[in-house]
C-alpha cells in the first residue's frame, strides 16, 4: 500500500477504522462529522459489515454496547451534543469492561452552540463525562494522517485494556483535506476475548456482561480493578510528541488543531531567536504526565494553548514540577476565527520574557 | 395400576435451580418459566442471548442458564439490535418492564420494531415501577394510586395508559404482537403459547415479535397475591384487552412477515 490519498479527516478516521477490522458502525447524523456515517454507509456493506443509522445517539451507543459484548470491533461517531447523549452508554460500557471506538468531532457549546472547532469537550472526554468515575482512552489527532493512525491504535488499546476509547477531534481536523498514506493494521498481540457472550454453545458456564455489582464488596473490588487498569495505562500508554526540547527555555503545549497553529508559532519564535520547545499530548488520557514532569525539571515555564477557557491546563499544572510556572492562553470558539500563529507567537514572546 | 416413571412436570433446562429474589406473589418467576419452556421447546438454550433490562427483572442471569448482556434502563432493544446484528443466527430476547419499555425506552422499542429486528421482546406489564417502590408507570390505570400518583392517576395531568401491544402493530416491522396475562391457569397456558409463538417468529426469521404479559405487583399494589390476580381480571384486562393483534401466520401476505 504505497498510495498517497488526498482525503478529509473524517474519511481518514473511517478508513483507519475499517483497516483496523471494524465491521459495525452505529450512528446518528450531526455536523461536522456526518461524513463518517456517510462513508461507513457506503463502504461497510461492500465489506460484509453492518451500518445502522440509529434513531438517536443513545440507541447507537447501546447498539455498540451489544455488538461489542459479542466480541465485534464496532464504533460510533458524533459531535458534542450527540456525545453528551452517549455518556450513559459510555458509563455502562466502562462498567461492563467493553471495548469500542467513539469518535467525537467536537463543535462548540455548551448547548447547541455552533459548529466551529472547539476543544471545550476536554473535561467531558478525559474526566469521565458519564456517571461513576470511569476513564476512557482519549486520543487527540492533529492531522488527517493521525485520524487514520489513531483510529487503528484506539481499537487495539481498547481491546487490550477492555475499555472504550474516544478519538477527540475537532471540526477543522474532521473537515480539512490532507495527504494520507494508508497502511495495514500493525500486528500486535491482543488478549483472547474469552468473555464475549455468544450463546453458551458447548460451554458449561454461562457468560454475563454487566455493570451491576450488588454482592458484598463486589462493586468496590470492581472499581479498584478498573482503577489499577487506568494506572497501568498511565504507565505504559502515554503518548506525546516533543519538539525542540533540548535547549528550550519555554515549553508550549497544545493538542489537536491548536497544536498545528502552536507549532507554526513556535517555529516563528525560533526563527526570531527564542528558544522555545513544544510538547503535544497525543493521549489525553492517559495524560503524558511524565513528559511534563521531566521537561519542567529543567524548563520552568509552560504555556498552554487551548480552544476553550482552560481545561487541559489543569492536567498540565498537575503534571509539571512544583516550581514551574504554567500559563494559559485560549478562548472559547464562536469569535468567528481561530487564533493565528502570529497571535500565539506574541504570547510566546510575552511569556518568554524577552521579545524576539 | 401400571407404574408411570415419566415425569409429567419438570423444571425447564434453561432455568437454574435456584431460589429467586422476587416478592411473594410476583409473577416474574412465572414469566421466566414460560420463556425458559419456550427455549427448551425449540432446543435453542445454547444459542440464546438474553438482554437484561433495568427493573425487578435485571437479575435475569441469576435464573436463566444462558449468556446475558445487561442494558441501561430502556435501551435493551438497542443493545439487542447490536447483539442480533453481530450474531444473526443466535436467538435474542429482551425482557422489560413497563417503566423500562413504555417510558424511558419508548424510542428504542419503536425503532427496533420498525426495523423488523429479529428479536423477541417479553414485556412484563405490572402497571407500576416495581423495583423503585411503586411509582406511576405509563401503563398505570386511570385512578390507580401509586406513590407518585397518590390521588390516583389523573388523565388530565398524566395522560392515559399506553397500550404497547396495539401500538407496535402499526409498524410494518412487527410480525407478531400479543397481550396475555398470567393471573389464572388458563391464562398462563395461553401466555406460554404466545411466548412460544413469539420465539417461533424469530427462529423462522420472520422479524420482530412482541408479547405483553399482564402481571401483578402485590407488594406495591398493597394487596394479597390472590387479590392481585383478581385485579388483573377486573381492572387491567378491561383496559388492556387480551388477544393477538398481529400474527404473520394469519395476516395477509406482505404485512409484516419477512
Ligand atoms: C436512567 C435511569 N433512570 C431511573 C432508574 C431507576 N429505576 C430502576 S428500576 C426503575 C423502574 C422499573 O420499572 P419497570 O420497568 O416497570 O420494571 P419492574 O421493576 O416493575 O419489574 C427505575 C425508574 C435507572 N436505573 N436508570
Amino acid at each position: 500500500m504505497d498510495q498517497r490519498l488526498f482525503v478529509k479527516g473524517n474519511e481518514a478516521v473511517a478508513m483507519g477504522a475499517l483497516a483496523a477490522g471494524c465491521r459495525f458502525y452505529f450512528g446518528y447524523p450531526i455536523t461536522p462529522q456526518s461524513d463518517i456515517p456517510e462513508y461507513m454507509a457506503r463502504e461497510l456493506p461492500r465489506l460484509g459489515g453492518t451500518f445502522i443509522q440509529a434513531e438517536s445517539e443513545i440507541a447507537s451507543i447501546n447498539m455498540l454496547l451489544g455488538a461489542s459484548a459479542c466480541g465485534m470491533r464496532a464504533m460510533t461517531s458524533s459531535s458534542s451534543p450527540g456525545i453528551s447523549l452517549k455518556q450513559e452508554g459510555l458509563s455502562y460500557m466502562a462498567g461492563s469492561e467493553l471495548p469500542g471506538l467513539v469518535v467525537n468531532i467536537c463543535r462548540s457549546g455548551p448547548g447547541l452552540g455552533g459548529i466551529d472547532a472547539s476543544q471545550a469537550d476536554y473535561f467531558q472526554a478525559v474526566k469521565g463525562g458519564g456517571h461513576g468515575g470511569y476513564r476512557l482512552i482519549v486520543l487527540a489527532p492533529h492531522s488527517v494522517q493521525e485520524m487514520y493512525d489513531l483510529a487503528m491504535l484506539a481499537f487495539d488499546l481498547s481491546d487490550l485494556y477492555r475499555m472504550p476509547a474516544m478519538l477527540l477531534g475537532d471540526s477543522v481536523i474532521g473537515q480539512m483535506k490532507e495527504a494520507l498514506v494508508p497502511h495495514p493494521r500493525p500486528q500486535i498481540e491482543l488478549p483472547a476475548k474469552d468473555w464475549v457472550v455468544s450463546g453458551k454453545g458447548s460451554r458449561s458456564e454461562q457468560r454475563i456482561v454487566k455493570s451491576l455489582f450488588l454482592g458484598d464488596g463486589e462493586l468496590e473490588a470492581h472499581n479498584w480493578k478498573l482503577y489499577h487498569r487506568y494506572q497501568l495505562l498511565q504507565e505504559r500508554e502515554s503518548r506525546w510528541e516533543a519538539l525542540y526540547l533540548d535547549d528550550a527555555e519555554l515549553i508550549v503545549t497544545a493538542f489537536g488543531v491548536t497544536a498545528r497553529i502552536a507549532r507554526s508559532a513556535v517555529r516563528m519564535a525560533r526563527e526570531g531567536g527564542l528558544k522555545v520547545g513544544m510538547i503535544r499530548p497525543i493521549t489525553l488520557f492517559p495524560f503524558p504526565q511524565k513528559a511534563f514532569f521531566k521537561a519542567t525539571g529543567v524548563v520552568k515555564k509552560v504555556l498552554c494553548f487551548e480552544l476553550n477557557t482552560g481545561q487541559m491546563v489543569e492536567d498540565v499544572r498537575l503534571s509539571a514540577a512544583r516550581d514551574a510556572e504554567v500559563f494559559f492562553y485560549g478562548r472559547p470558539p464562536g469569535a468567528g476565527s481561530l487564533p493565528t500563529p502570529e497571535e500565539l507567537c506574541e504570547q510566546i514572546e510575552r511569556h518568554h520574557g524577552r521579545s524576539a | 395400576m401400571t407404574k408411570v416413571d415419566t415425569p409429567v412436570f419438570t423444571a425447564p433446562r434453561s432455568l437454574k435451580k435456584v431460589v429467586t429474589h422476587f416478592c411473594p406473589g410476583c409473577q416474574h418467576g412465572t414469566v421466566h418459566r414460560l420463556v425458559a419452556e419456550a427455549l427448551d421447546h425449540f432446543a435453542v438454550q445454547a444459542r440464546t442471548i438474553g438482554v437484561a433490562s433495568v427493573g425487578c427483572s435485571v437479575f435475569l442471569y441469576e435464573y436463566f442458564d444462558i449468556d446475558v448482556v445487561e442494558a441501561p434502563h430502556g435501551r435493551a432493544p438497542a443493545v439487542a439490535t447490536g447483539v442480533k446484528r453481530a450474531l444473526p443466527d443466535r436467538i435474542v430476547f429482551t425482557y422489560q418492564g413497563d417503566g423500562d419499555l413504555a417510558a424511558i425506552g419508548t424510542s428504542e422499542i419503536i425503532h427496533a420494531a420498525n426495523r423488523g429486528e429479529g428479536m423477541t421482546v417479553i414485556f412484563v406489564n405490572n402497571s407500576t415501577y416495581g423495583m423503585t417502590g411503586g411509582q406511576m408507570a405509563p401503563t398505570t390505570l386511570p385512578g390507580q394510586k401509586t406513590s407518585t400518583s397518590p390521588y390516583g392517576r389523573d388523565i388530565a395531568n398524566d395522560g392515559r395508559p399506553i397500550r404497547m401491544a396495539e401500538l407496535l402493530t402499526q409498524l410494518d416491522g412487527t410480525s407478531y404482537s400479543a397481550r396475555v396475562a398470567v393471573n389464572t391457569p388458563r391464562n398462563v397456558l395461553a401466555a406460554g403459547k404466545a411466548v412460544r409463538k413469539a420465539f417461533q417468529t424469530q427462529i423462522e426469521g420472520r422479524g420482530f415479535s412482541f408479547v405483553e404479559i399482564l402481571s401483578t405487583c402485590p407488594t406495591n399494589w398493597g394487596v394479597s397475591p390472590l387479590e392481585a390476580n383478581e385485579r388483573i381480571a377486573t381492572e387491567m384486562i378491561p383496559c388492556f384487552p387480551l388477544g393477538t393483534f398481529k400474527d404473520w401466520a394469519l395476516d395477509a401476505p406482505g404485512t409484516g412477515a419477512k
